[in-house]
C-alpha cells in the first residue's frame, strides 16, 4: 500500500518466459537406489511432463511476495473498521506460540501417549471457553464460524431427532449475517426470516407467531450486526424453549460483552465463537479461523468426535460415540490457531478480557458521537462494540457508501463493512476494535468527516474514488462476464 | 491496562467525558443485569514470559516426529520447507490483512490467490479451481455436494470407495443426511483398488450423482483412474478423484487427463506443518462449464478503471453473504493463508523441482518396500504387485495398534494403524515415505521390525 | 423511465408481448435498472413449464442475484442464447434484443396490468 512506486507485479507464471532451468531450492540427496517410476508404474497413471511453471531463484521469489505484500492493507497499516469482523491487533506473541517445534511438528496421528501436550492444550482452551461463556460443553473443532454455525444447528437437529421430534425449519432474524440462512439450509433447514422492530431487535409479534411446532430454533446475533444487544434475550428463549425450539446464538460479536455477560445466562444452546475475530488470531487474507462451538447441557451428548477426554492428569480420545453429530473436518481443528488463542486469552485473563470489550465498545461511541452529525445513524438504540450509519444524507449528492468507502482508501482507512445488515439501505457499519490508540480512531473519524464535506462540496472526487491506491476502481462487472481465474499461455480470455 | 489495548485509563476517562459519560458501566445498560457477572471464574491476565514457559512445557510433553524417524502419512505429510515460506507468512501485509473484498487495496492477496488457483489447476488437469476449502475430508464433502447440484437434486446416491481416506469418509457421512444425500461404500479387492466392476454395480443407471475415489487411496495403491471415469459416465454420475498426498501431482496423471469432473483434496503436502492436524488446506477444481456450482471464493482477473491489469473476487452470487439460504456452500472464511504457503511453497519448488521430489518419495518408498519384503515373515507387504507411489500397507506380528505401539518403544514411528477408523482390509500399518526419510531412517525402521517377532 | 404502452405487465416487474401464439417475456426497464449491470442470466431448458407466478430463471448483477417469473401459463419454447455471451443486453435493451424466453400459451386470462397500471405499482415501490 505505501505509495513507493510498486503498483503492479508480473505474474509468477510470466516469470523465466523461456523456461529456463534454474533453482529455486535444493532437495536433500536422495541416499537410496533411484527408481525410474515408469520401469514400475503403468504408463497411463504417469505425468507427460513436469508441472509446466518456470523455475526461479530464490530471491526473485523472496521479492515476487515482498512486492506483492506491498499492494496490501492490513491490520498493521493502519484502522481496519469492519463491522462485525473484530480486525484486532494480532499478538506477535501468538506467533511465536503457535511456531514451537513441539507444537508445529506434532503428526495428529501420533500415538496418544506422544501427544498428551496438545491435547492438554486444547483442554485447557476448552475449559477458557467455558468460563468465557458459561456453557456447558465445546468443541473446538470447526474450522471458521460459518462451520462452527453448520456444528451447532446440526446438535440442535440431532437433540431434537433423538427426542422424536424433527421440525423442518428455523428462524433467522432480517439483520443475520448471510451464513446464517445458507447453514440452515445446509443443514436441512428451511430458513424462515423474522422481521426487526424499530429498535433494531427482534419483533416479539412476529417471534410469537412464526414460533411453530415446525421451528428448531432460532439463529440469534448477540450484539445482532447493528450492534445492539438483544435486551429481551432471556424472554425470547423461554419462549422459544416453551415452544419445544432450542437457541443458536451467533458469537460474532462476542468482543461486546466478554468479560461481562454469559450467553450461558441468556439461555443459548449453542454459540460459536470465532477465535479469528474475539480472541486475535490472524484473518490471514481470509483464513484459516477456527470457530468453536459452547453448547448447553442439552446438546453435550451431541458434541462431535473425536474429543478429547481427561482423567486425572492424562488425556485420550474418545473416536466414537453414537450420540454425537459425528466428525465435523479431519482431526481435531485447526490446531495452531488454537494455540494462538490460548495465548491471548492467557494473556488478558478474567480483567484483560474485561478491558477489552469496555474498550471496544467506548471506541465505537466515540465514532458514533464524533459522526453522528455528518451521517444518518440507521437506529438510535444504544451501540455496543459497533455503529451502524447509512448514505441517505450523502445520497442526496448521489455520493453512495461503496463511494465513501473508496475515498476512505485514499485517506489511508479501510472501508466499514457495507454488504449487511440487508435491513440498512447504503450501510456503513464500523467497528473499530480496541487495539488501536485512541489517536488512530480519532484520525478515522476526522477522514470520514472530511469525507462528508466533500460529498457536499465535490462529489464527483468522492464519486471517482480511489486516486492514491495501487490500482484504481476495479472493474467487478467485466470480471464477472468475462470470466479469467487462471493464467493462460497464450493469454486468451475464455468467456464462459 | 494492557499492551494488547490501545487505551488507557486517563484515556478512559477522556473519553467517557467526550461522549458525556461517567462510567464505561453506562455503556452496557442495555444488557440486562441477569446475564452479566463481575468477572470471568479465570486467572487474570499473564506476562509474555509466563505464557511462553506455560506454552514451552506443553511443547515438551509432546514427542516431535522431527526428533524420531517417522514414517506417518495417512492424509498428513512431511516434507521439505523452505525458508522462504515461513518468512512470506509471516509478513503482517499477508497475514493481519482481512479477505480481499475490497480489491483496490488487496492486489497482492488477490494475485497470490490467482496464482494459486493456476497452480492447481495445472497440477489437476482441470480448468478452474477455488481459492481454498477447510482440508481434504471437507473437500471431498463439498465435491458430493457439487455434484448433487449438478445433477440438479435429483440423484441422491453417492458411490464411493472404501479406499476413500476412512477419515474423509466419516466426515461426508456427518453431511450426507442432512443433505438428504445416500452414500454406497464398495470395498476394495485383494490388489488393494476398487473393483470397477463393482463401482458400476453400486452406481446402476441414472440413479447417482457422483462416484469418488481417492488416488494414491488410503492403502498407498494407485486406482485404475481411466477405468473409474469411465464407469462413472456411463452411469451418468460425474466422476471425482480425492487427492490425500498432493505431492503425488508432481509425478501422477491428475484426474483432469482421465475426464474426471472434479479434483479434489488436501494440500497440506505444500509447506504446511503437521500441527496436529491443521490449518491445512482443502483445495478443489472442476471444470469451466460447473463453475457456477462451485462451492467456496474465486479470484478473477480484470481492469481497473485505468484500463490495466487488476483481480478480483468474482461470481460471489454463488457465495452465502449474497445467496443466503440458496448459496453453493455456507464457507466464508476458508484457509487463505494456507493457500498463500502452498503457492510459495509450488514456486519455490519449482515445476522441475516438485517432479524431482515426488520421484524422491517414489524412490525412497520403493526402497523401503523392498527391504520389507527381504525380511520376510512375519512381516509382509499387503499388496506386494499394487502400484503405489509413497505408502504401502504391511501385516506383521500383531495388530496396527500393536505394531505402532512396539515399534514407538524403539523410537520409530512406523506407520498408522490400518484399523484406526476399522476397514475391510488387512489390520497393519500404513507406512509413508517422503523425501525426508533417509536411508538412517529407513535402517532404524527395518532394524526395529527385524527386532519384533 | 420508459413503459411501453404494447405490453402488459406482471407486479414483479416481467413484461410480456403476444407474437401469435407464443408469448414473450422480458424484464422492464425499472427491473434492470435496480438490478444494476448483469453479468449473467440463467435460463429455463426449452420444453420446461411455465407456471405464472413461479420461477422462471434467475438474472445476476456483481452484488445480487435476482428471480424472474413466468407471467402466464404454458411451455417454454425458446430461450434467448445470445444472453449467454451478452447478458448486458438486458441492461442495453430490455424490450428488445434483451428478452429472456418465449413460451407457448397467450395472456388471456392472466393477472397482468397495463403499462398504466403497472407505472402506478412503479411509482408505489420507488416512492
Amino acid at each position: 500500500m505505501k505509495q513507493r512506486g510498486i503498483r503492479s507485479e508480473p505474474l509468477f507464471f510470466e516469470r523465466n518466459p523461456e523456461r529456463r532451468r534454474r533453482q529455486g531450492f535444493t532437495l536433500p540427496p536422495l541416499d537410496v537406489p533411484d527408481v525410474d517410476p515408469a520401469a514400475v508404474l503403468p504408463a497411463e497413471t504417469l505425468r507427460d511432463t513436469d508441472p509446466g511453471y518456470p523455475d526461479i531463484g530464490e530471491m526473485e521469489i523472496v521479492q515476487h511476495f515482498h512486492r506483492l505484500s506491498q499492494l496490501n492493507y492490513s491490520v498493521d497499516e493502519g484502522l481496519y473498521p469492519l463491522g462485525s469482523c473484530t480486525m484486532k491487533y494480532n499478538p506477535r506473541l501468538n506467533e511465536q506460540t503457535a511456531r514451537f517445534p513441539g507444537l508445529a511438528g506434532v503428526h495428529p496421528l501420533q500415538p496418544v501417549e506422544h501427544v498428551q501436550g496438545s491435547l492438554r492444550l486444547i483442554w485447557e482452551l476448552e475449559q477458557a471457553l467455558l468460563a468465557i461463556t458459561g456453557m456447558a460443553g465445546v468443541t473446538l473443532q470447526p474450522a471458521a464460524g460459518a462451520h462452527g454455525e453448520l456444528a451447532g444447528i446440526l446438535m440442535i437437529r440431532k437433540a431434537l431427532e433423538a427426542r422424536g421430534d424433527a421440525r423442518d425449519a428455523v428462524l433467522v432474524p432480517d439483520s443475520a449475517h448471510g451464513t446464517n440462512p445458507a447453514t440452515a439450509a445446509f443443514a436441512g433447514y428451511q430458513a424462515v426470516e423474522v422481521a426487526s422492530g424499530p429498535d433494531g431487535t427482534v419483533d416479539m409479534e412476529s417471534l410469537d407467531r412464526l414460533m411453530t411446532d415446525r421451528i428448531a430454533g432460532i439463529m440469534l446475533t448477540v450484539p445482532n450486526t447493528l450492534g445492539v444487544f438483544e435486551h429481551r434475550i432471556v424472554e425470547i428463549a423461554e419462549l422459544v424453549h416453551r415452544r419445544g425450539g432450542l437457541i443458536y446464538m451467533d458469537g460474532a460479536n462476542l468482543n461486546a460483552f466478554a468479560g461481562r455477560a454469559l450467553p450461558g445466562l441468556m439461555g443459548a444452546d449453542a454459540m460459536h465463537i470465532n477465535l479469528h475475530k474475539t480472541f486475535s488470531t490472524p484473518h490471514g487474507g481470509g483464513g484459516p479461523g477456527a470457530g468453536p462451538v459452547v453448547v448447553s447441557e442439552a446438546l453435550v451428548p451431541h458434541l462431535p468426535v473425536p474429543r478429547v477426554v481427561r482423567e486425572g492428569d492424562v488425556f485420550s480420545l474418545e473416536r466414537e460415540n453414537q450420540a454425537s453429530i459425528g466428525a465435523m473436518r479431519g482431526f481435531y481443528g485447526n490446531f495452531l490457531i488454537l494455540v494462538r488463542a490460548l495465548t491471548y486469552i492467557w494473556g488478558l485473563g478474567s480483567n484483560g478480557l474485561r478491558e477489552m470489550s469496555d474498550i471496544a465498545v467506548l471506541y465505537a461511541n466515540l465514532v458514533r458521537h464524533r459522526l453522528e452529525e455528518a451521517y444518518h445513524l440507521a437506529y438510535e438504540s444504544p451501540s455496543l462494540h459497533e455503529v451502524v450509519f447509512d448514505d441517505s444524507r450523502q445520497a442526496a449528492r448521489d455520493v453512495h457508501n461503496t463511494d465513501i468507502a473508496k475515498r476512505l482508501l485514499d485517506y489511508g482507512f479501510h472501508p466499514p463493512t457495507m454488504s449487511f445488515p440487508l435491513i440498512v439501505h447504503g450501510a456503513l457499519m464500523i467497528e473499530p476494535a480496541e487495539s488501536v490508540g485512541p489517536e488512530e480512531v480519532e484520525a478515522f473519524c476526522d477522514a470520514m468527516l472530511a469525507i462528508a464535506r466533500e460529498a457536499e462540496e465535490s462529489p464527483e472526487l468522492v464519486r471517482s474514488a480511489p486516486h492514491e491506491t495501487p490500482v484504481s476502481r476495479v472493474d467487478e462487472v467485466r470480471a464477472a462476464r468475462k470470466l479469467k481465474v487462471r493464467w493462460t499461455p497464450d493469454g486468451d480470455e475464455k468467456s464462459e | 491496562m494492557h499492551p494488547w489495548i490501545g487505551a488507557g485509563d486517563d484515556d478512559r476517562r477522556r473519553i467517557l467525558s467526550e461522549i458525556g459519560l461517567t462510567s464505561v458501566d453506562q455503556l452496557f445498560e442495555s444488557i440486562p443485569a441477569e446475564v452479566c457477572v463481575d468477572r470471568l471464574p479465570m486467572p487474570d491476565g499473564r506476562d509474555e514470559e509466563t505464557i511462553r514457559i506455560g506454552l514451552a512445557a506443553m511443547a515438551l510433553q509432546n514427542l516431535s516426529p522431527d526428533c524420531v524417524p517417522s514414517f506417518l502419512g495417512a492424509g498428513v505429510y512431511r516434507h521439505v520447507q523452505p525458508s522462504v515460506v515461513d518468512a512470506v507468512l509471516s509478513r503482517a501485509e499477508f497475514f493481519t490483512s482481512y479477505t480481499p473484498y475490497q480489491p483496490e487495496i488487496s492486489q497482492g492477496t488477490l494475485q497470490a490467490i490467482f496464482e494459486f488457483q493456476t497452480l492447481m489447476c495445472e497440477l489437476t488437469g482441470l480448468e478452474v479451481a477455488n481459492a481454498s476449502l477447510y482440508d481434504g475430508a471437507t473437500a471431498l464433502v463439498e465435491a458430493v455436494l457439487f455434484a448433487h447440484r449438478v445433477k440438479r437434486g435429483k440423484l441422491d446416491r453417492v458411490v464411493l470407495a472404501e479406499t476413500v481416506h476412512p477419515m474423509y469418509r466419516k466426515v461426508l457421512s456427518t453431511y450426507a443426511g442432512p443433505a438428504g444425500v445416500e452414500v454406497v461404500v464398495v470395498p476394495p479387492g485383494d490388489d488393494g483398488r476398487v473393483s470397477v466392476d463393482a463401482l458400476c454395480e453400486a452406481a446402476g443407471t441414472g440413479e447417482t450423482c457422483c462416484v469418488a475415489v481417492q488416488s494414491p487411496n488410503f492403502l498407498g495403491v494407485i486406482e485404475d483412474l481411466p477405468a473409474i471415469s469411465g464407469a462413472a459416465h456411463d452411469a451418468g454420475a460425474l466422476a471425482v478423484q480425492v487427492v490425500a498426498e498432493a505431492v503425488s501431482l508432481g509425478m501422477l496423471t491428475g484426474g483432469g487427463a482421465h475426464d474426471f469432473d472434479v479434483v479434489c483434496g488436501e494440500a497440506q503436502s505444500f509447506g504446511l506443518a503437521p500441527g496436529f492436524g491443521g490449518p491445512h488446506l482443502g483445495f478443489f477444481a472442476c471444470r469451466e462449464k460447473q463453475i457456477r456450482q462451485m462451492p467456496g471464493r474465486l479470484a478473477g482477473e480484470t481492469i481497473d478503471s485505468n484500463g490495466r491489469r487488476a483481480f478480483c473476487l468474482t461470481l460471489s452470487t454463488r457465495e452465502q453473504h449474497i445467496r443466503r439460504a440458496k448459496a453453493t456452500s455456507n464457507i466464508c472464511t476458508n484457509q487463505g493463508l494456507m493457500a498463500l504457503a502452498a503457492t510459495v511453497w509450488l514456486e519455490c519448488i519449482g515445476g522441475h523441482g516438485l517432479r524431482e521430489l515426488a520421484k524422491a518419495c517414489f524412490a525412497r518408498s520403493e526402497d523401503l518396500k523392498r527391504r520389507i519384503a527381504d525380511l520376510g515373515e512375519p512381516w509382509r507387504l499387503a499388496h506386494p504387485d499394487a502400484p503405489t507411489f509413497n505408502e504401502f500397507l504391511i501385516t506383521g506380528p500383531g495388530s496396527g495398534d500393536e505394531l505402532a505401539a512396539r515399534l514407538a518403544a524403539d523410537n520409530v514411528l512406523a506407520g498408522v494403524p490400518s484399523h484406526l477408523w476399522g476397514g475391510s482390509w488387512a489390520d497393519g500399518l500404513v507406512v509413508a515415505a517422503t523425501e525426508r526419510n533417509t536411508a538412517a531412517d529407513a535402517d532404524a525402521l527395518i532394524n526395529a521390525m527385524g527386532g519384533l517377532s | 423511465m420508459n413503459v411501453p404502452n404494447d405490453l402488459k405487465y406482471a407486479r414483479s416487474h416481467e413484461w410480456a408481448r403476444v407474437e401469435g401464439d407464443t408469448v414473450v417475456i422480458g424484464i422492464s426497464h425499472y427491473a434492470q435498472d435496480q438490478l444494476g449491470e448483469v453479468v449473467y442470466v440463467e435460463l429455463p431448458d426449452v420444453g420446461d413449464d411455465a407456471s405464472a407466478g413461479d420461477e422462471l430463471g434467475t438474472l445476476e448483477s456483481v452484488k445480487a442475484v435476482s428471480e424472474f417469473n413466468a407471467p402466464v401459463d404454458g411451455e417454454v419454447v425458446e430461450v434467448n442464447e445470445r444472453l449467454e455471451d451478452e447478458p448486458n443486453l438486458v441492461n442495453e435493451d430490455p424490450y428488445g434484443d434483451g428478452w429472456l424466453v418465449k413460451v407457448s400459451g397467450s395472456v388471456d386470462g392472466a393477472d397482468l396490468l397495463d403499462a398504466d397500471g403497472y407505472t402506478a405499482v412503479v411509482e408505489e415501490e420507488s416512492a
